[in-house]
């Protein structure tokens, strides 16, 4: 390293501290940590002294560091042991502790990247030399960093008014928190409501969902927004600005009761595709189901007879306080919020992209939604289970499980919930009618509290199990007794025979997708999907309700499939997160941020198209881009980017990466 | 190969790798590699960067000026950048970057571009493995040596006007369709 400035010590160069750890043998195995400790200490720049200990992450490892920084006046450590995402903070905190910033810290990862993947020694030790010399040759030139500390507004923001989202917006509502909670359609209550019973203890899935519905739909601290979308978020933690669309209802809600007359009275009668799964009807001005929270109607302008003829009225003429308003316009509201739950749930998947399970085509082939919607009470027949014909009861059924799931043609994760509705749609069947129940699995998969129990009770109450994946289904009869019936044709995969089951009914259990617009409502946010579309998590395992953007949270299915009990205890968890960063009043954001040198800014604006999370500002005034530090995250792509060299990645800046990359390559021939 | 290469004469030629890793996806990629004691060549050394879109051009060839035989720059897959769609503009100046280096002679092999997830610790060994072999095999690229007074520039830029007049006027290679965001 002709450039390598000669030892520091003493010299009011760098005074670093390195200390290498042989995590018992994890390190020592593999790597010859003293030799290691003795060449850093007599060879690297500004290194004062250089140790090796058994277990660095310790207690008395941690005390050691804090005692050399204090005694030997340390302004650098580097810490040579496993990788930083498991014991930077750690460290960091040790520094911190003996009053050395913590970003003047720096880890080298001789575990992970070194002792555990290699085979021979001498090369292992090699590659941890040069790891640590990089570790090295960089801190002198970190610089000391402070988190900035952002003011947190109280009130938060929940989209999507399903389960998760009424339980998030309850949990902070009741803490004494304003919320607001904005809903697509015209009711909340999400695909919930449209369920009769819940798996598996067969509560009817209205009675436990209305009065959560109503609590919130009356709560003093919770402001409900139905009909209402999402336009545009702007701001980052603490302060987020929401521009938020309502929809014309045309209906007026100030002057509403809810009476119901308006809906009596309207003549166009049309088919429910999204509450009754097109299994029902309802009318031009209608409110999804009766319990719908908020009461107040809406007008479908597509369907409505005054709205594409000019005539009628008989709702506005019916109206007693006049509440229906035909000249009502979509309107803007701007919020104001701390923070903002997402709970924007799921879609189901389209059988008729599987054609050989016949739905749409044959006309008693169901999915799942449609057969909610057949056994509840409340339904279009009145809970009563018959064919498409609305009369003939099923004599043997099929259930098709895993439809569009765990099926690398559509989606190749498992759904999660279809084994359960399945065997509460046997229990079902078996109880209000005198059909067969035939349930065609791959695994059987009751993952839950309670759900086993459940899976032995149906093969008690006698619905039968067949480990296979269905062929087809089709109504081609070709052997006697086949004639006028639905021919499932499976595979019994315990048996290994093909088989074909006359059935008078098929349910198909649809797979649980994301929505449609889930990739494009992630940007709006500032999220990131799976490929397959699910919101991503900031951490699978460890911060499963949090997101890569401070102080946007997931609850729900938007996350991947999940059942009632998971979605809850999602909406609380996001409901907690929010609360706690309510209740300190402030967040302390890192550091790791871009920053733009104003002074030497020509303006071009090229850094601005690089920044997917807005964080870049041009001010026309001054000719210069400015970067919002509370919304950069940190990825370093617009300081790659500049022409001009005049943006710095904190923590990553050239000089740093430049020093790395000399110290990795120290034994490197120049 | 150049004179300089008798001075590996005793020992077998290692190549020295650098590898620019992504914090989020390709250097916990890594970590898994460790944690599972999945074994690779030792050849590879880590440099963590926050995403792969912070990769200056001029971050592999000061890799490659310092001595490395080759540099690998590793990311998320597109489509899972952790910063949503960063990783496509890496792509974008790997592309620039690896016509600039063609241009100077550097061979294709030596400079990687690699997509790697969290948990594709097994799939990023293999690939700094093949990697290894592939620059072990082209010998050491020595552009330190190169590049130092009289040692060879001259003949280097007559071969950079070679391969400048070979190439034509400069074209940007496409952008695979299914990368595009």
């Amino acid at each position: 390293m002709s450039d390598a400035p000669k030892n520091g010590r003493g010299n009011g160069g760098p005074r670093v501290g390195v200390y290498v750890c042989h995590c018992g043998s994890n390190i020592a195995g593999m790597v010859d940590v003293a030799e290691v400790a003795r060449w850093a200490g007599e060879g690297l720049p500004g290194v004062v002294v250089a140790r090796d200990y058994k277990f660095m992450c310790s207690s008395l490892g941690q005390e050691m560091i804090e005692e050399d920084i204090r005694q030997q006046k340390l302004d650098r450590v580097v810490v040579a042991a496993c990788s930083p995402h498991l014991h930077e903070k750690t460290f960091r905190r040790a520094c911190a502790n003996a009053g050395l910033n913590p970003f003047l810290f720096q880890m080298a990862n001789i575990r992970e990247h070194v002792s555990w993947c290699s085979e021979e020694k001498g090369p292992a030790t090699d590659k941890a030399r040069a790891t640590l010399a990089g570790a090295v040759r960089r801190v002198a030139h970190q610089r000391a960093l402070e988190p900035m500390a952002v003011k947190v507004n109280p009130a938060t923001l929940v989209v999507g008014g399903g389960i998760a989202g009424i339980q998030a917006a309850l949990e902070l509502a009741d803490a004494g928190l304003p919320v607001t909670l904005v809903e697509r359609e015209p009711s909340i209550g999400g695909h919930m409501a449209q369920f009769d019973k819940t798996f598996p203890t067969l509560d009817c899935a209205a009675c436990i969902l209305t009065p959560r519905m109503s609590e919130v739909g009356q709560h003093e601290n919770v402001t409900l927004l139905s009909y209402a979308e999402v336009e545009e978020v702007k701001g980052s933690i603490g302060d987020f600005t929401v521009t938020i669309r309502r929809k014309a209802r045309y209906v007026k809600e100030d002057a509403c009761t809810g009476c119901g007359v308006c809906i009596e009275k309207c003549p166009q009668s049309v088919v429910d595709d999204v509450y009754e799964a097109g299994l029902g009807y309802r009318k031009a001005i209608y409110r999804p189901f009766p319990q719908a929270v908020p009461k107040y109607p809406v007008i479908d302008t597509a369907c409505c007879t005054y709205f594409k003829s000019g005539k009628c009225k008989a709702c506005q003429i019916f109206c007693t306080p006049g509440a229906v308003d035909f000249e009502q316009r979509d309107e803007t509201v701007e919020l104001h919020v701390g923070n903002i739950i997402l709970a924007t749930g799921y879609e189901l998947f389209d059988c008729t992209r599987i054609p050989q399970y016949g739905y749409g085509r044959l006309a008693n082939v169901f999915t799942s939604l449609e057969f909610e919607r057949l056994c509840n009470a409340a339904g279009p027949t009145t809970g009563k289970i018959v064919l498409r014909d609305g009369v003939t009861e099923p004599k043997r059924v099929a259930v098709v499980h895993c439809v569009g799931s765990r099926d690398t043609r559509h989606h190749e994760y498992c759904s999660a919930v279809c084994c359960m509705s399945a065997l509460k749609f046997g229990h079902l069947i078996l109880e209000k009618t005198k059909a067969e129940v035939w349930s065609f699995y791959i695994d059987m998969r009751p993952l839950h509290k309670g759900y086993e129990e459940f899976y032995h009770r149906l093969l008690k109450e006698g619905m039968h199990f067949v480990r296979g994946r269905v062929a087809e289904v089709t109504d081609a009869a070709r052997l006697p007794g086949e004639e006028g019936k639905l021919i499932v044709q499976y595979e019994d995969t315990l048996l290994g025979r093909q088989r074909r089951l006359p059935v008078d009914m098929v349910l198909l259990m649809g797979a649980l997708e994301p929505r449609a617009d889930a990739k494009a409502n992630a940007l709006k946010f500032g999220l990131s999907c799976s490929m397959d579309g699910w919101l991503t998590e900031r951490h699978p395992k460890l911060d499963p309700v949090a997101t890569m953007t401070d102080g946007v949270f997931i609850a729900g299915a938007c996350q991947g499939p999940k059942d009632i009990p998971d979605s809850v205890a999602q909406g609380a968890a996001a409901a907690a997160r929010v609360h706690g960063m309510i209740s300190r009043g402030q967040v302390l954001i890192e550091p790791v941020v871009a920053q733009i040198d104003e002074e030497h800014c020509s303006g071009c604006r090229v850094c601005n198209t690089m920044c997917p999370f807005n964080a870049i500002e041009y001010v026309a005034a001054e000719t210069v881009s400015r970067i919002n530090p509370a919304m950069c995250k940190g990825c370093g792509t617009c300081v790659a980017a500049c022409p001009a060299g005049v943006i710095t990645g904190n923590h990553f800046d050239n000089t740093q990466v430049f020093s790395e990359i000399e110290g990795v390559l120290w034994d490197a021939a120049v | 190969m150049t004179d300089h290469a008798h001075d590996h004469h005793d020992h077998p030629f290692e190549p020295k790798i650098v590898g620019f890793l992504c914090n989020w996806c390709s250097y916990r990629a890594a970590d898994l590699a460790g944690t599972a004691r999945i074994k690779y060549k030792p050849n590879i050394r880590v440099i963590r960067l926050m995403c792969s879109g912070r990769v200056d051009p001029a971050f592999v060839l000061k890799a490659l000026a310092r001595g490395a035989d080759g540099v690998m720059v590793a990311g998320c897959h597109p489509g899972e950048c952790h910063y949503l769609v960063q990783n496509y503009k890496t792509i974008r100046r790997f592309q620039l970057l690896k016509h600039t280096l063609a241009a100077l002679g550097v061979e294709d092999a030596r400079v990687r571009l690699q997509w790697a997830s969290a948990a594709e610790g097994q799939l990023l060994a293999d690939a700094i493995n093949d990697m290894v072999e592939k620059v072990r095999a082209l010998g050491p690229l020595e552009w330190p040596h190169k590049w130092r007074e009289g040692n060879g520039l001259d003949r280097l830029e007559a071969e950079v006007t070679a391969e400048d007049a070979r190439l034509g006027p400069p074209h940007r290679e496409a952008v695979p369709e299914e990368v595009r965001p």
